[in-house]
This record gives C-alpha cells, structure tokens and sequence, in this order.
C-alpha cells in the first residue's frame, strides 16, 4: 500500500470517531451545556477512583456477557432484539433459586448460575420459536418478549417478591448470604464475574471459528437457502443459537442480581441488552472485539453518572455517544465502500 | 353495555388511536417505496420531545408540529441516505437509529419533563356533531384526529387511483422495470422515506400535544414498534393499516375497561399486553394462517379474496437498486 | 409455417425506422462483450442476431434500447444520431426491447402493467387504458384478460403484454431477446405469426435474438452472427444452417455419443406420487427408473416437473403415493434422510440456492463432508483437501476463492465437486443454465461418468435439444400432470413441444 492509501485509511478509520465527537459536541451545545467541560467529567468519571474503576468492570461483565452471545445470533444472521428480555429471565429463575434453596454458597452459586443460564435459554428459545416455526420476524418477537419480561418481574417484585419493609422500587429483600457471588473487598466488584466474561469471549470465540457447528451458523447467515439443501439443519441450529445467546444473557442476569445487587430490581437489566447490541455491531461482529469495545461503553456509562451529578445532564448522554458512534461507523463505512471501490459497469 | 358508554369508548378509540393512524400511513408509503423506516420508535419519541419543547418554549403549537415534522424527516432522510446512497443494511441503521432517537429524546428533553404545555383544542365541527351516535364518534374531535381520518383516504386514493401512486407501487415491487419505464427510482425512494418520516414527526407531535399530553422519559415507548407491525399486519394496504390501528386501539380501551371491572389482575399484565398482543398478531398473519385459509376457497375466488388478504411484502423492500 | 421473409413489406409508414449501428464496443473489465459491432436493420423486416451464449448479443441489445451506454461506437436512427442515456429515453425514440425475463410487476394487474409508464397525467385512466389493451390485443389475436395478475400469466402471455404495451408508446423498432426460451408450441406458432404482421403489416423493424438455428432461418430474412463480441458474418436469407453453424461456432461441433450402458437393478419407484402446494397440484406420477439410467423433465415453467423433482429430494412431502428408495420407503421422511440415503439435489440458482456467497471453496467443501467431519475443524487440512478437489474439477480458484468470484461454468463445477462421491440419486434443476458450450459439454462428460457408475439422474431443462440428447426416457409434463414417459429414441423436438403445450397458446 502506498504512503496515500495508508494516511487514506487511518483517516477513515478515524472518521466515525470524529463523527461522533461533533455530533454529541453539537448536541451538549443544544442542551446549553459547555462541551469540554462534559468531556472531561466523563473522561473522569471513569477513572478517578479505584472504586470507579471497578465500576467500570461491574458494568463492562454483563456487557460482555451478552455481546458474546450475540456473536451466536449476529452470525447466524438473526437480530436478537430480545436479549433484555432473557437478561430478565435470568435473574428471575436465579432469584427464585436465592430465595427458596438453601444451600452452602458452594453448591448455591453454581445452581443459580445454571438456572439463570437456563431461564435466560428458554425465553431466547421462545424468541426463536415464534420466528422459526411462527414466521414471526425475530426483532418483533424479541421487542414483544422484552416488554413481557420487564412486566412480568416489576410484578414480581411488587407481589409475591415484595419486600417486608419499604417500597418495591427498592426491589427485593436483599439475598441470603449465601447467594452473594464473593466481592472485592469494599467494592461492587465480583472476581468470579470477570472470570466468568472472560471465559464466555474464549469459548465463543472458539465455537465460531473453530467447530463444525460455528461454520455452520455462518453458512445459514450468509444464505439460508444454500445451506440447507446442503445439508444443514438450519432450523435446530438457528434455535440452538438463540438458547446459546440466552443462556449467556441469563447468565449475565445472574452477575447483576448475585455480584452487583444482591436482590432483585426493578430496572436489573438497564438497558444492557440493547447496549450489547451496539457493542457486538462496533466490534464487527469479532469476538476479540467484543472486549475493548465493550469496556470503552462501560466507561462511557459509568462516566455518565458524575455528568449528572456534576453538571445535571442526564445520563442518557451515554447513550447518545454510543448510538451516534455505531451510526457514524455505519455511515463512513458505507462512504468508503461506495467512493473507493471501482465503478461498477 | 351502555349505548351511551359504548359511543364514548369509539370515540376515544379513534382519538387515541390517531397518531398510530398517521404513523402507519407514513410507514406504509416509505415501505411501499421499498425502503424500511425501522426508526419509526426513536423518530416518535423524538419528535414527540422535539415537538413538545418547541411549543412549550415559544407558545405555538403550529411551530411545535412542524418541529416535529423536520424531526422526523430528517431521521428518514438519515435512513434514506444510509441505505439508498450508502447501501448499508436498512435493519442495522434503522435499529441504531431507534436507539439514538430515544437517548437523544431523553437527553435532551430533561428539562421540560412533567411540565404542562400547550395542547391541541377540541374543533367539534358546528352542525356533524350534532348527529345521533355518528356526530359524538366522528365530529367532536381536534383537528389531528380529523386529519388522520382524511389522510387514510389520500394514501388510499394516492396510491391506488393516481399515476403516480403506481409507480410508488412499481418502485416496491420491481425496481428494474420501473427504471426500464423512465421512473428516477431512487429519487422517488428518497421523496417517498421523508414524506412518510415527516408524517412519522406529526404522530410523534400527536401524542405529546393531543393524546398524551406532555414529556415524560420514554413517553411513547413502544408505539412505534407497534406502528411497524401494524403495517405489516395490514398487508401493506392503507385501509387496512387503518383498521389494524383502531383494532389495537379499541382492543387496549378493552383492557383498561376489563382492568377496572375485573379486580384482581394486575396491572403489569394490561401493560405488557398491547405487545403480546403485537407478537400474536404477526403470527397469525406470517404463520401461514392465512394461506390454509385462503385453500378452502375455490381457485377462481381466491384471486379476489387474495389481494384482500394480501400479506407479502412490496417484493423489492429493503433492497437497494442498482442500475448496471 | 412458412417463413413470412419472402413478402415485401407492403406498407411503409413514415416513422418506419431504420437503424444502423457502427462500431459499437463495450467491455467489462477485461472482458470484450462487444468489440467493434456493426449491423443495419432495414424497416419492415425481421433481422435476426445469431451467436451461442455468451457472444455477445444481449449486451449489443442493451446498448441499442439504451439500457447501457456504449464505450465507443454510433447508433443512428434513419441517419440521425441516437444514443440514449436511459430505457424510457430509447422508447420515447421509437425502440423498445423485450427481455427473455419480461420486465413487468408480476403483482400487479395487465392493466396496471399496461398503464405503467405511460404520460396520462395524474389520475390513472383505467377505462381508457382497458380499451386500448383489449384493441391491441385482439389486433393480434391475443386474449389479455386486464383484470388478471400478470403473476398468473404464463410467459408468453406477458411477452403479448410486453408486445401490446411497447406498440401502444409509439415503438417503431421492436427488439426480442430468446423469446421462444419458456413458452410453448402453440404459442410459438402465434409468436412468429406476430413477428410476421409487426415487420410486413405495421413496417416496423424486428430484431430477433436467438442461439437457435432453426428459428432464425424460418423466421428472418437476414442474419447477423456473433462471435466472442465480434461480427462472425451476415447472410441474407435464404441460406444454409452448415453455413451459420460455421459462422457461429468456427468449427463444426461433435458431442460426445453416451456409451451404451446397461441397465441395473431399479433404483427409485414412485407409486402414484402426488404433491399438493399452495400454486399447484401435481397429478400422481408412477415410474420405475433402474441404475443407470437418465430421465429428463420436459415442460413448461411450473408445470410441475419441478416439484417431482423436489419431492424425490425429500424438500416436498407427498400428499399422495409413496417414493422408493432401492426398496426403502423413503415417503415423508426428512431432507436429511434423503441425503443420508445417497440422493443429491442441485438447483439452478447457483449463488441463491446452490453456494453460499461470502463463504470460500475451502469452508464450502468443509460443509459437505456430512457426517465424515469431526467437531473440530483443522483448517490447515480441510485447505489441502479443497485444494486437491479443485484440481480434480479444473475449477480456476484456490481455496481461500469466494465463491461469488468464480464464473457460471466454474461455480457449476464447484457444486459438483461438492457432491459426495457415490450418490444413488442424483437430480438437477436446468444443469447447464447460462453455461458456454464447452461448460456444458464438461458438466455433461461428468454426470455421465456418474451414470456408469450406476446412478439415476433425473434432470430438468428448456433446452428440449439437450432433454433429447440426453435422456434415456423423457416425462412430459403439462399444466401439473404428467402426460407420458416418452423412449428419446423415438421422439422429436416437434412432438415434445406440442406435448408440453398442452392445448393452450
């Protein structure tokens, strides 16, 4: 490549970045709010404090949790809308699990592990269900699951999981002591979840690129049609893919409500669905993406909670970068293939 | 029932029901034309903001609307621009877009949150509303309502009686032959995504300035999502998109009314259930249901009963359009 | 049916038009589809372009109705210069093509269709439009029902659409690309008895496209041959076919002549098999084919040999009869038992049904291994793998090739590499599609290797040439039924045309 073509390519590379920064720089303005200042909070707020930076990581497990499980979706060429839905789940079967079992934390914890990962697999396998044998397209499903589950829990905890004292938008009673995943000391953080995150982007990583099975997805993603008169059996493993997804979902469901809360919330999954969706998007669908992209996005979120405090701007700021940024990563990618590839014809 | 109870309840029905109307009737152009609006939740949420802070801040509601209309034509535009020019997925811009749309809706309309502002005066018009049943169901209404019961007629007469509304339905369907008979389709897709965006603005505007008076974070969540598979359900056809939104509206009135009549049951289940509700309305109308009803009738009374009961999508929908 | 070449036009209009082209070229990368093509076309005949596919024709086509512009070369219309930017353009000028796909709205009305395109201001004029079809059409002698959809019509239906609808602008130069590939017999016989009256009756000038000999003999009164994009020579009519077949080809071509084999044990039985879709009801077929033998499926498009062949695949179940496998009852099993049970099935969307864009030789020939591959993939083996089979098969690419790289010939020979090795059934949809001569020799030198090891191929084509050449016994198919098993022996291509035409046209 010519000295050019390589300065060509770091610009574009940097585009959407730039992209993004006037975007949002535009739109603190519209807030009235002074621009360089917010970019420093946030930059701040994420770094300040060891206790910052291990929320950083509180946020950036889930997060990974469930970019990963995507990968399964997103190769399979499905939109896995629903993976706030089966977040939910998640936590509704491992909620279940803390407060009617009781065990040692030894055998308490992995059991709410795998019935979170199980919850979490069923309602992503309802999602699949109702468009592999319903027709009904997976973004719609997924969209309509969400809103059941997110109903489904807000009742829970307002009825049989209401708490003895206090209001319910505290959530539930805290969790016996047994179903508290072991923390850092002092912090919200959980060694066993990063483990967990780590371990999940190894293993997906592993399934996609080097199983028959991984090959497969791909082959039904990139055309249904062809792979199935080849031989494949697209339905089962297009279902299995969203039970792969969800039992990752769940299992980040699982993180929040046993490392981070200790109870069941109203709002446990937090947008964290449709933030992984961004994630696995900006990463390319890589799994060694998922990651960094991931981490830069929990720290974006956490940095966003001192812009509130600080300067009284809604968090959503957060979510304003994000989404512009995946936008912008469309769009310039969308440039450069239509300026530099050769003119058709 | 009460006839007099039953009157109100279609009443309110239609009235609830209109921004969804107005956004179905935007959605059905821009898909008609081949382009997918996926935006249509974050477009309303943000034009509903958009729309409520700018008559809040300079009194106008007229202002307000037509804020609301650049709102939502400019979000199409970005969706028209991304996958027409750019050829990018429609899904994936259509679904950061929703996001964004949202954050931004959120982010932006703080300050204006559980303010009261201005909203769209009753216009009862002087002799209709007069008129046993019919006049309290159809003529006591503001103007949005009356609007989006006209607008149901235009699309129709547009898209099916004009010239150019055939070729808003060759440009979705077959492209190429389009092209081959001297139609610009991209340019029409372009004109086509805004319009129905700019229609997408004013039901957003609807709702924060008629029917759901106000800002509130994530106020019309969801109704967009609704809107889309409104017009899947209605097969594309304005008459029937019409009929799936007062459906759904009348069938959300049933809900509320159940809820107050039958204790007991909780309310997260009314909440939940006008997407349940989406999620069984699609199956029906994607499961095939329709096609084993369409078997038992004879051949030659199929083809009628057919385009009534038509649920394939304009054939060319979400693709780009590439001359050679 | 005498050739109407003979009669001179008897009434010339004065927008009769003639049309010259000088020098045309146009490339594709390094690819010369046209290079330096030159021809006239006088009103009030019918002209016909003759070359094997992939001459060059269809690209000559496209440039004169205006669907691509020319890289060098002139186009003039009665001595003026014409080129156009765009197909509408071309046809406000006068020139009007009909494509071998016809370029309509299959989900619209024939009267949609016919109003499409046509400057009648805002309304559309429905009555107006109806009248004008029907005149048009009954001009013709073609019955055009307005209200229909054109998805219901056969082929040569919407050409008479195309045909009614292109004079109705004003076109003065009717183009035909393959118009006889998909209809039937019958509606030939109209087919050339509207060419006839559009170039002697109405003055206007016909330009036939066709690889086929015997209808550009018949029908026109001049010929232009192609030849890898260049004029091969022009003859005026009468002629000779030796004389064409030496301007198309260079060479006189011999095929190969299938080795007598002898016939083994049955392989498929088909007790009144029967399938019931949503479109069409395929009557019962019964059939008993041995090892070794070829069956071709002759008819029109969606006539239900299409859906025979997807029920032996296992992709359709039966609504009636029953399918034998040596022996096995194999009625309503899955698609997977089917492949399990040695039956292969290659459709004819190459890049749509058969490969999958985006995935390399190498992953593909991976996912063909059923059953044989482990759960881990070792790609530094499954690359060696595909590379051996790639040299077996002479297809130019390496394993990291992605498959919508490769040509049509070369994609053909991928979906055959990618077969397993010992198949009892083998079925294929219109196997040598868009495919040069020497591909199609190449597929064929394949599939009969298969054949002499004893397995049943049952194919189904356009070409009734090839399904006579090829087949050891032909099913004939109208209208969802099977008409008869006919011996290849002892039929012609006039007898099969007439079979799958049924009594329509």
């Amino acid at each position: 490549m010519t000295y050019s073509q390589r300065l060509v390519n770091l610009l574009l590379g940097l585009a959407p970045i730039a992209l993004a920064l006037i975007f949002s720089t535009l739109v603190l303005v519209a807030a009235g709010a002074p621009p360089l200042e917010a970019y420093k909070h946030l930059l701040q707020g994420a770094s300040e404090s060891p206790a910052k930076i291990a929320d950083v990581l509180v946020v950036w497990v889930p997060l990974v949790l469930c970019s990963a499980g995507l990968l399964f979706t997103f190769t399979a060429g499905l939109w896995n809308i629903g993976v706030e839905g089966q977040i939910i789940f998640g936590v509704i079967f491992a909620t279940w699990v803390a407060r009617n079992i009781y065990l040692p934390a030894i055998l308490l914890l992995p059991l709410m592990i795998v019935a979170g990962m199980i919850g979490g697999a069923l309602w992503g396998l309802l999602a699949g269900t109702l468009k592999v044998y319903g027709g009904v397209h997976e973004i719609f499903a997924g969209l309509g699951l969400n809103f059941v589950a997110i109903t489904t829990n807000i009742w829970l905890i307002a009825k049989p999981w209401r708490p003895e004292l206090g209001a319910t938008m505290q959530g539930t009673d805290p969790f016996q002591p047994a179903a508290w995943l072991p923390r850092l000391a002092g912090l919200r953080l959980s060694p066993v979840s990063l483990l967990l995150a780590l371990m999940a982007v190894v293993v997906v990583f592993f399934i996609l690129r080097g199983t028959l099975w991984g090959l497969q997805l791909k082959a039904i993603g990139k055309n249904v049609r062809s792979a199935y008169l080849l031989g494949i059996a697209t339905n089962r493993h297009m279902l299995l893919s969203f039970a792969l997804c969800g039992a990752l979902a769940g299992l980040a469901g699982v993180v929040q409500v046993s490392g981070v809360w200790g109870r069941d919330i109203p709002q446990i999954s937090g947008g964290i669905g449709y933030l992984a969706l961004l994630v696995t998007m900006l990463s390319g669908f890589r799994a060694l993406g998922v990651a960094p992209v991931a981490l830069f996005f929990a720290a974006i979120g956490v940095g966003a909670a001192r812009l509130h405090l600080r300067m009284q701007l809604d968090p959503s700021l957060a979510g304003v970068l994000e989404a512009g940024l995946v936008l912008s990563v469309l769009l310039v990618a969308g440039l450069r293939a239509r300026l530099l590839m050769p003119r058709e014809g | 029932m009460e006839i007099a109870l039953l009157i109100r309840i279609l009443s309110s029905v239609l009235a609830d029901a209109s921004p969804l109307v107005i956004a179905g009737m935007g959605e059905t152009i821009c898909e008609r034309a081949g382009v997918i609006n996926l935006s249509l939740d974050g477009s309303i949420m943000l034009s509903a903001m958009s729309g409520f802070a700018v008559a809040y801040l300079t009194g106008n509601l007229l202002l307000g609307f037509l804020a609301a209309m650049v709102v939502g034509a400019v979000i199409a535009l970005l969706i028209a621009f991304a996958s027409i020019t750019l050829r990018q997925d429609q899904v994936a811009v259509g679904f950061v877009l929703t996001l964004l749309g949202a954050e931004l809706a959120n982010f932006l309309g703080e300050p204006f949150v559980r303010r009261p502002g201005p909203r769209v005066p009753h216009m009862p018009i002087p002799f209709l509303r007069d008129i046993p049943v019919i006049g309290e169901i159809f003529f006591t209404h503001d103007i949005l309502v009356y609007a989006s019961i006209l607008l149901i007629v235009l699309v129709w007469f547009w898209i099916f009686k004009t010239q150019a509304g055939l070729r808003l339905r060759g440009v979705g369907e077959r492209p190429e032959a389009a092209f081959a008979r001297g139609v610009n389709v991209n340019r029409l897709r372009y004109l086509y995504a805004v319009t129905g965006g700019a229609l997408v603005g004013i039901a957003g505007a609807a709702y924060s300035l008629s029917v759901k008076l106000g800002w509130s974070e994530g106020h019309t969540l969801g109704n967009g999502w609704i809107a889309l598979a409104i017009v899947i359900f209605g097969g594309w056809h304005p008459l029937r998109v019409a009929f799936g939104a007062y459906l759904f509206g009348a069938l959300i009135s049933l809900g509320s009314i159940l809820q107050r009549s039958i204790p007991g049951v909780p309310t997260q289940v009314f909440q939940a259930a006008p997407f349940a509700l989406m999620i069984l309305v699609l199956l029906l109308v994607s499961g095939g249901a329709l096609e084993r009803l369409l078997s038992f009738f004879p051949p030659r009374m199929r083809r009628l009963v057919g385009e009534a009961l038509r649920v394939a999508p304009p054939a060319a929908l979400g693709k780009p359009f590439v001359t050679e | 049916m005498t050739g109407c070449r003979l009669a001179p036009p008897l009434l010339l209009t004065r927008e009769a038009m003639k049309v010259e082209l000088r020098e045309i070229r146009k490339y594709f990368g390094p690819v010369r589809a046209n290079d330096g093509i030159s021809l006239t076309v006088e009103p009030g005949t019918i002209h016909g372009l003759l070359g094997e596919n992939g001459a060059g024709k269809t690209t000559l086509m496209k440039v004169l109705s205006g669907y691509l512009t020319p890289d060098g070369g002139r186009v003039l219309l009665d001595g003026k210069e014409g080129l156009f930017s765009s197909p509408a353009q071309a046809i406000g000028k006068g020139i009007g093509m009909l494509h071998q796909d016809p370029l309509d709205f299959p989900p619209l009305k024939v009267v949609d269709n016919f109003l499409f395109g046509r400057d009648s201001g805002f309304l559309q004029k429905r009555e107006e439009a109806r009248k004008e079809l029907l005149e048009l059409s009954g001009r013709f002698g073609f019955t055009l029902e307005p209200e229909a959809y054109v998805n219901t019509l056969t082929v040569g239906e919407r050409q008479q659409l195309e045909i009614v609808r292109l004079l109705s602008l004003g076109v003065e130069v009717l183009i035909f690309d393959e118009p006889t590939t998909g209809i039937s017999a019958p509606q030939k016989v109209t087919l050339f008895a509207t060419l006839c009256r559009l170039a002697q009756e109405e003055g206007k000038s016909v330009i036939f496209v066709s690889h086929k000999l015997e209808e550009v003999l018949e029908l026109c009164s001049e010929v232009t041959v192609l030849r890898r994009g260049k004029v091969a020579g022009q003859m005026a009519m009468p002629c000779t076919s030796e004389e064409l077949v030496r301007l198309m080809f260079g060479q006189v071509i011999t095929t190969r002549v299938a080795e007598e084999v002898s016939l083994g044990d049955p392989v498929l039985e088909l007790r009144g098999l029967g399938v019931h879709t949503y479109r069409l009801d395929l009557s019962p077929v019964s059939l008993k084919v041995r090892s070794g033998e070829v069956i071709g499926l002759a008819g029109l498009e969606g006539s239900g040999q299409r859906l025979l062949l997807r029920a032996c695949a296992g992709l359709i179940k039966p609504s009636r009869g029953s399918i034998f496998l040596r022996g096995e009852d194999m009625s309503g099993k899955s698609y997977q038992k089917f492949l399990d049970a040695g039956v292969a099935y290659l459709p004819a969307g190459r890049l749509e049904e058969g490969l999958i864009p985006g995935l390399n030789l190498a992953e593909h020939f991976v996912l063909a291994r059923r059953g044989k591959a482990s759960f881990f993939i070792n790609w530094a083996l499954a690359r060696r793998d595909a590379g051996r089979k790639i040299e077996e098969f002479n297809i130019i690419g390496n394993p990291s090739t992605r498959v919508e790289g490769l040509s049509g010939g070369n994609q053909q020979r991928a979906l055959l590499a990618l077969l397993p090795d010992s198949l009892r059934l083998l079925l294929l949809e219109h196997p040598t599609r868009g495919l040069d001569v020497e591909s199609a020799l190449w597929v064929w030198d394949r599939l009969l290797e298969r054949r002499e090891e004893g397995t049943v191929i049952l194919f189904t084509s356009t070409d009734l040439d090839e399904i006579l050449e090829r087949s050891d016994r032909i099913l004939v198919f109208s209208g969802g039924k099977m008409l008869e098993i006919l011996d290849a022996k002892r039929t012609n291509v006039e007898q099969l045309g007439y079979l799958i035409g049924g009594k329509r046209g």
